[in-house]
């Protein structure tokens, strides 16, 4: 892939490419990618370095960064561990000068260039990528600032420009791509005077470190720093300590960045093509349950209603002979009742009467007539009970 | 209806509304020396800690904490809870609100904000999982708003706008949650590309599971919450159907809570053993550790549970609260604590000032927004002309 | 570069490309697929529509 193909690999790249390049990679599932033959790397003997700081003057010059606050030949700023930041793309550290005739280590610090960038595999406008060369370059153009590259780099090495307000980027070595490009050797390299930068070919510097281990076992730990860590590196390392003690993190392990996210990232089209169909699932059976549940009540309220439609005839039967009953009872009762008021007052107008007529001054006609109720036919004898 | 519900004549200069100004007016002007000074400026950001509180808390946090909107229609629509349906707008607001917020927040944080459309015109980098959540937030957000959008129309008054959006309320819900699914537990993988920077304790290759699952505690909780403090202060707001329903939601969600919790301790647990960290618990990142899993997971997963069993409202209230928390704090212990623990202690981050008064700044205008949106809308109670068609 | 990819990275970087555009036919896909599933089936679908 080169810069070219992936600049414009936008949607529609993508996908037309998916036809020209996709049977090409049929088998890259399981395929193991061993990076570009004949890449580039640098091969960093600390056993060599002596820490005068060239290398950090080198870099500062052909990269055009900004003169640092104190000068290159200062060593004093060896005293304190410092880190690659906004305006220095390597830097030098003093390690370990401790014990009385122990020679003080040094290491150069910048950009490993991954085999497999966790600093490309994160960001998400892809400005990171890999040169055939063997660079990791980056594109300012497009990055957002979001800062997940620094996140994501296991070697802690992109920096950024925190106080730029309009134009922050990612700063980071650049392996001098386009000096190497140019056919030129990196400016850290050129700078070295002693001889502790090499820059040749990934296998040839491979090739290199292994034939120094052999040759001269007791100056080198058996271990290059970045044939494997990470996936392996295109910045190679040789010590004669253990790489913990010059500053190094042992613990890394050898996956390279894209296979720790691949899980998960594997996992999101399949949840997009399959929480539809389970979700819809869900939706239909308990749709369909409501409906059921509903359908049900409404066949047992139709049962219950059916059934209760033939109890309720008997009942309504039974209920209305009762009433029948019940009514002519109550008027009968009532009948009586009146019958023997009626009675009752008749008797009493009748004795008033009878009292008053010696003395005749009221109306006392209203009173028998308007309660004297109409006689009703006979009176039957029923029962009260209800 | 929304002029005679407006005329609320209260004075404007209450403690809240004094408050609220003055921290919207510390915010503007940090946001001045933000947009001209840089992120130098205002924040303890460094090239060790390139995400600060303004990661852990506003987009990690926030997006948690907004997970009730997909949790609630799920439970409604998808699932048939019917009995849920007055918790679905007021949930779907805030889950809105958070995910506006978020985006809103995510641009004083990133160097060149107005690029933030970028990954998707003009070069995607497919294989981050920040793309993804990315991708995802961008058209949750979109999805809310549409499925927000019934409650301004019927404000409004577009009838016709108005039922198409809540014809699309199926479709819309599903995808909301295969959404929320996706960028929930993307959050969570993003970490994964950081082995070596995350204390094992934490990192997990389970990372997006876990924030995944504890997006749905967070959701439910929040929901809960939410609704408990909308009592207090929108009581009036509040139509009988919505008053009579939240005490069964709150009793619905604390069970339904309870027992997500109590698969997130276990598959917690799992975690441990699949990376075999047990010996870590011994340590002090253990002990923390262990504050984390049993005060603010297992502790309201038996809390949320007594709630339910016995009915009591105000214990499953409280709980809500501690969940919330628990969130917070997991989410917080992963960006921010856990996270560079290799580092000596004088290359820690700690935040800012102004960067906590810029998250201060963000949850308030989140609050004004609430606030402004449920005192005119339709959304604690049903608007009166659209009362048959939910 | 003569075809197929040399790093796992770039293999990831066209393959997810490839993935994201099939999601997002994906999601049409699945609601039209709905559609033509339920489009006889005048309970569901009217539901489907009202709800
Ligand atoms: S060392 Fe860091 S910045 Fe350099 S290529 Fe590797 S991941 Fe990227
Ligand atoms: S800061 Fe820039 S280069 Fe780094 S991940 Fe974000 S967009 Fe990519
Ligand atoms: S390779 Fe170039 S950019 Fe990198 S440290 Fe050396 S001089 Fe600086």
């Amino acid at each position: 892939m080169s810069i070219s193909r992936r600049k414009f690999l936008g949607w529609m790249g993508a996908a037309g490419l998916g036809v020209t390049a996709g049977t090409k990679a049929r088998a890259a599932s399981n395929a193991h990618f061993e990076g570009y033959p004949n890449s580039l790397a640098v091969l960093h003997d600390t056993t060599r370095c002596v820490g005068c700081r060239r290398c950090e003057a080198g870099c500062n010059k052909v990269n055009d960064l900004p003169a640092p606050a104190t000068p290159f030949d200062d060593l004093t700023v060896l005293d304190r561990k410092r880190r690659t930041d906004a305006e220095s793309y390597t830097i030098v550290n003093r390690y370990g000068a401790g014990g009385e005739g122990q020679a003080p280590l040094f290491r150069k610090n910048q950009c490993n260039h991954c085999l497999e960038p966790a600093c490309a595999s994160a960001c998400f406008v892809a400005a990171f990528h890999k040169t055939p060369e063997g660079a990791v370059v980056y594109d300012a153009s497009v990055c957002v600032g979001c800062r997940y590259c620094m996140i994501a780099c296991p070697f802690e090495i992109p920096t950024y420009e925190y106080d730029k307000a309009l134009a922050p980027r990612v700063m980071k070595c650049t392996m001098c791509h386009p000096r190497v490009l140019e056919g030129k050797l990196p400016g850290c390299v050129e700078a070295c005077p002693v001889e502790a930068l090499s820059f040749g070919s990934r296998e040839e510097m491979l090739k290199i470190a292994r034939e120094r281990i052999r040759k001269q076992p007791e100056r080198y730990v058996d271990h290059i720093y970045g044939e494997n860590e990470m996936g392996g590196t295109s910045w190679l390392y040789l010590a004669g300590v253990p790489f913990r003690e010059l500053g190094m993190r042992e613990d890394l392990g050898v996956t390279p960045a894209p296979k720790l996210t691949s899980g998960a990232l594997g996992a999101v089209p399949i949840v997009v093509g399959l929480w539809p169909v389970l979700l819809t699932g869900i939706y239909a059976v308990s749709k369909r349950k409501d409906k059921i549940a509903e359908e049900e009540k409404r066949q047992a309220v139709a049962q219950a209603v059916e059934a209760a439609d033939q109890k309720a005839a008997e009942a309504m039967a039974k209920a209305r002979e009762k009433a029948e009953k019940e009514k002519t009872g109550a008027i009968d009762k009532a009948v009586k009742e009146a019958l023997a008021e009626a009675e009752r007052k008749a008797q009493e107008e009748a004795a008033k009467a009878a009292a008053e007529a010696a003395a005749p001054t009221d109306d006392t006609a209203e009173g028998p007539e308007g309660t004297t109720p109409p006689a009703p036919s006979d009176p039957k004898p029923t029962e009260e009970d209800a | 209806m929304s002029a005679s519900r407006t005329a609320v004549s209260r004075s404007l200069l209450t403690p809240f509304n004094i408050v609220a100004g003055l921290i919207l007016a510390v915010g503007l002007v940090i946001t001045v020396m933000r947009f001209t000074g840089g992120l130098g400026a205002v924040t303890n950001l460094s090239d060790y800690n390139p995400w600060g509180l303004w990661i852990g808390f506003d987009l990690l946090v926030g997006v948690a904490l907004a997970a009730g909107g997909y949790v609630t229609s799920a439970a409604c629509y998808i699932f048939g809870l019917k009995r849920f349906h007055s918790a679905v707008r007021p949930a779907i607001l805030t889950g809105f609100l958070g995910y506006a917020l978020v985006v809103f927040a995510l641009h004083y944080d990133v160097g060149r904000p107005w690029r933030l459309p970028y990954p998707f015109i003009v070069q995607p980098g497919t294989t981050s999982l920040l793309f993804e959540v990315g991708a995802c937030v961008a058209l949750y957000l979109t999805v809310l708003f549409i499925e927000y959008s019934s409650a301004p129309l019927e404000w409004l008054g577009f009838r016709k706008a108005r039922n198409l959006v809540v014809r699309l309320t199926m479709v819309l819900t599903i995808l909301g949650v295969v959404l929320s699914t996706l960028h929930q537990s993307s959050l969570g993988a993003l970490y994964l590309i950081a082995p070596s920077k995350l204390h094992p304790l934490w990192y997990s290759s389970y990372l997006p599971i876990y924030f995944f699952v504890s997006s749905i505690i967070a959701g439910l909780s929040m929901v809960i919450f939410e609704s408990s403090l909308a009592h207090r202060y929108f009581h009036d707001k509040m139509d009988e159907t919505h008053r009579r329903e939240t005490d069964g939601v709150a009793l619905g969600f604390g069970k339904a809570a309870s027992l997500v919790l109590f698969g997130y301790l276990l598959i917690k647990v799992i975690g441990l053993a699949v990376d075999n960290n047990w010996h870590y618990l011994t340590t002090g990142w253990g002990a923390w550790y262990l504050v984390e899993v049993l005060g603010f997971v297992a502790l309201p997963c038996y809390l949320y549970a007594v709630g339910v069993r016995e009915k009591n409202l105000t214990i499953i209230r409280r709980t809500s609260g501690l969940a919330v928390l628990g969130i917070v704090l997991n989410r917080l212990n992963i960006s921010l604590v856990a996270f560079n623990y290799h580092l000596p202690s004088s290359e820690r981050y700690f935040p800012h000032w102004m960067e906590i008064a810029i998250s201060v700044f963000v949850v308030t205008v989140g609050i004004l927004a609430y606030r402004f949106i449920v005192t005119h809308m339709p959304i604690l109670y049903e608007h009166p002309e659209y009362k048959d068609a939910h | 570069m003569e075809g197929g990819f040399f790093t796992l990275q770039d293999f990831m970087y066209f393959t997810k490309g490839v993935t994201y555009l099939i999601m997002v036919g994906a999601l049409i896909a699945v609601t039209a697929f709905w559609l033509y599933l339920t489009d006889r089936d005048e309970d569901v679908t009217a539901e489907h529509e009202e709800e």
